[in-house]
């Protein structure tokens, strides 16, 4: 999208002293208008997403207004709807996917970027797009059958028995809830982390690598203080690529997570997402206001998406300005 | 190169009208409990008659009234009869009413894994609703143990399990829960999905059915032919009349007919704890939801043609796939309101 707007006018000059005709003839403006209504359809397509949703929620926009948000019971029999434990599970999920998929992913692509010979490296990359490219819902057979199994029999009880004094690592031990779900999406994340990031990381051009060493860097040092941060930006784009996966995922989710809506503490305890109860539940509410409290919760996760995305790249904003002298050096 | 994208598209319009002139197909949408037995009717019946074809989309119950009302769909299926106010809402959008036609019967079956314990377990209705409100956390609690004299239960909590999307099956557990318990009537009521007050959500039939089976101390309910094909334990529930009983075909149908007596015109019927000794209390009908009037005669009488075949003929293919028939009097009366259909 970038790309076709600024090159279209870098040919003004050139093209300014012939004729609308001409340019027309010759396809600049054609390829400027298709090019145009192609980008826009982008936008469009996101205000409608978002024209529909509002409009499709309007019942208990009025009946429970920002009360939406901050209640937490789901009752499709009594007609009260309340968003929260559905958010929280959502953040839940997402952050301990996150705070498990980043230093591995990271970790995994430094390897495979600066260390590891090419011939390995392009191999396991070969292996790692294969994973990106799994279909969920056999992620979420392996979750049931392989990582709920080990959880309840081996994992809960250990973390219970070591770190039980914290009251995320508390509760009995299903084998399935927030950090089994969570555990499954960080599966599921990290190819696409390893990927993207590891072909950042290549592209960082070779001086900056030899002039840390000239420098009497160590190999370790000129890719920890100098091609990582100069990569930086790349990285964090892959990471909120993860993170707007861990935060969609329906299918893998709800065939581990419990899909009860509770808010607790524990991360052994069973929760719910908002991707997976809009799944679970649209085909059969029956009344309107359930169906539409289903739809507020799909603007809630688009909202959610937008004001994370939005932050992360704040944040992205803030570092890379610090950054900015190395980046340049 | 004009030349045969213009005869593809002579050939393409050719062939639409041919199809068109050949089949007539109508289409149909709702409830997935009875889709197994549906897909089956429709496919036997595409035999008999070459030119009509009967699409069905298992969209869930709820789907199925929703598409029947906006007039999506020649017809819907749902597995809780339509309420008074969807009733009112097709009757006010289309001019004329709707009418509901039971088609077989299901069951729910409480089914469990306890390590330990291979016997058939008995379930009092204090216990079922005692488990589901969370009044009751162990296994060998009096209610429970009390029913299963020689059993040896152990102290272990219960992990329920249930449904985590709306679904027909939850909605006769739910019925049956409301009719034998105030607490639960009044708490959590009755409906495809429901504020459960414990327990985890597991997707399906087969989720469930594969959860219990993971889980060691868990408890659920499923629909029966699921037990059946996983060769899972389950128990006997203790019905109206004092007895306990394992649900078959048989105890099935029972509860069907000791419900028929009473059918009201309209079939919206909840056989949930129904009367008779040998009657399996947690049994229910599921319907197809046909519109009264029909602006097209030919698809009117393919409709007619197929309940007509389905009562009759189709009624011997349901207990190869764990249905049970519908009893004769239902037939017979359906058969009646069959000429409501204009």
């Amino acid at each position: 999208m970038a790309t076709t707007t600024t090159t279209v006018p870098s040919a003004g000059p050139v093209a300014g002293s012939r004729s609308f005709l001409s340019r027309l003839r010759e396809g600049d403006e054609i390829a400027r208008l298709v090019t145009f209504l192609f980008a826009a359809s982008v936008v469009l397509v996101t205000l409608l997403l978002v024209f529909d949703l509002w409009q499709g929620s309007v019942l208990p926009r009025h009946k429970f207004g920002f009360n939406f948000f901050r209640t937490s019971v789901w009752d499709p029999i009594l007609d009260q709807f309340g968003a929260l434990p559905f958010i929280y599970g959502t953040l839940v999920t997402a952050s301990v996917s996150l705070f498990i998929a980043v230093p591995l992913g990271i970790g995994a692509a430094i390897f495979l970027a600066e260390l590891a010979p090419a011939r390995v490296s392009d191999t396991l990359e070969f292996f790692i797009d294969l994973l990106a490219a799994v279909p969920s819902v056999i992620y979420g057979l392996l979750g049931v059958f392989v990582v709920v199994p080990l959880m309840r029999q081996y994992i809960q009880p250990a973390l219970k028995n070591s770190l039980g004094f914290l009251p995320i690592f508390r509760g009995p031990a299903y084998g399935i809830g927030f950090l089994t779900a969570g555990i499954v999406l960080a599966i599921m994340v990290i190819p696409y982390i390893i990927s993207v990031s590891r072909e950042v990381l290549l592209s960082v051009p070779r001086d900056q690598r030899e002039a840390a060493l000239s420098l009497g860097s160590t190999r370790w040092e000129a890719t920890w203080k100098v091609v990582v941060p100069f990569a930086r930006g790349g990285i964090m784009g892959s990471i909120f690529l993860a993170l707007a996966r861990a935060l969609g995922e329906t299918m893998a989710v709800t065939m581990v997570i419990g899909n009860t809506a509770l808010i607790s503490a524990s991360l052994f305890s069973p929760g719910y997402s908002i991707a997976a109860v809009i799944a679970n539940e649209l085909t059969e509410a029956t009344s309107n206001l359930h169906y539409e409290s289903l739809i507020e919760l799909g603007l809630v996760l688009f909202i959610l998406t937008f004001i994370l995305n939005g932050l992360a790249r704040l944040l992205m904003v803030a570092t890379s300005q610090r950054g900015a002298g190395m980046g340049h050096a | 190169m004009k030349r045969i994208t213009g005869m593809l598209l002579v050939a393409f319009a050719l062939a639409g009208v041919l199809w068109a002139d050949n089949a007539l197909s109508i289409n149909g949408a709702g409830a997935t409990f009875p889709y197994p037995m549906y897909s089956k009717w429709f496919d036997e019946y595409h035999k008999k008659n070459a030119n009509l074809a009967i699409n069905y989309q298992s969209i869930g119950s709820g789907g199925g009234i929703k598409q029947i009302t906006e007039g999506t769909v020649d017809f819907g299926a749902s597995d809780g009869p339509m309420n008074d106010e969807q009733l009112k809402a097709f009757q006010d959008k289309h001019g004329f009413g709707i009418l509901h036609f039971p088609t077989v019967l299901g069951a729910d079956v409480p089914a469990y894994n306890i390590p330990g314990v291979s016997a058939e377990l008995n379930f009092t209705q204090e216990a079922l609703a005692g488990i589901f409100l969370g009044k009751i956390t162990k296994w060998n609690d009096p209610a429970i143990a009390g029913a299963n004299k020689g059993v040896n239960l152990p102290a272990n909590d219960i992990v329920v399990v249930h449904r985590s999307e709306g679904s027909g099956t939850t909605y006769i557990w739910t019925d049956y829960l409301s009719k034998i318990s105030e607490e639960w009537k009044t708490k959590v009521g009755k409906g495809g999905s429901v504020n459960w007050p414990v327990g985890l959500g597991a997707k399906g039939n087969e989720g469930v059915t594969g959860m219990i089976k993971q889980t060691p101390n868990s408890f659920g309910y499923v629909e029966l032919i699921y037990v059946i094909q996983n060769n899972m334990p389950y128990g006997r529930v203790r019905n109206s009349s004092g007895a306990f009983i394992k649900a078959d075909l048989a105890s099935v149908t029972a509860a069907a007919a000791s419900a028929a007596k009473n059918m009201p015109d309209d079939f919206r019927v909840s056989i949930t704890d129904a009367p008779g000794k040998t009657a399996y209390p947690v049994s229910s009908f599921t319907w197809l939801l046909v519109p009264a009037k029909f602006s097209d005669a030919t698809k009117r009488d393919a409709i007619k043609g197929f309940v007509k075949w389905m009562l009759a003929d189709g009624q011997n293919y349901t207990e190869a796939l764990s249905y049970a028939k519908l009893p004769k009097e239902v037939v017979a009366k359906e058969l009646k309101a069959l000429n409501n259909v204009q």
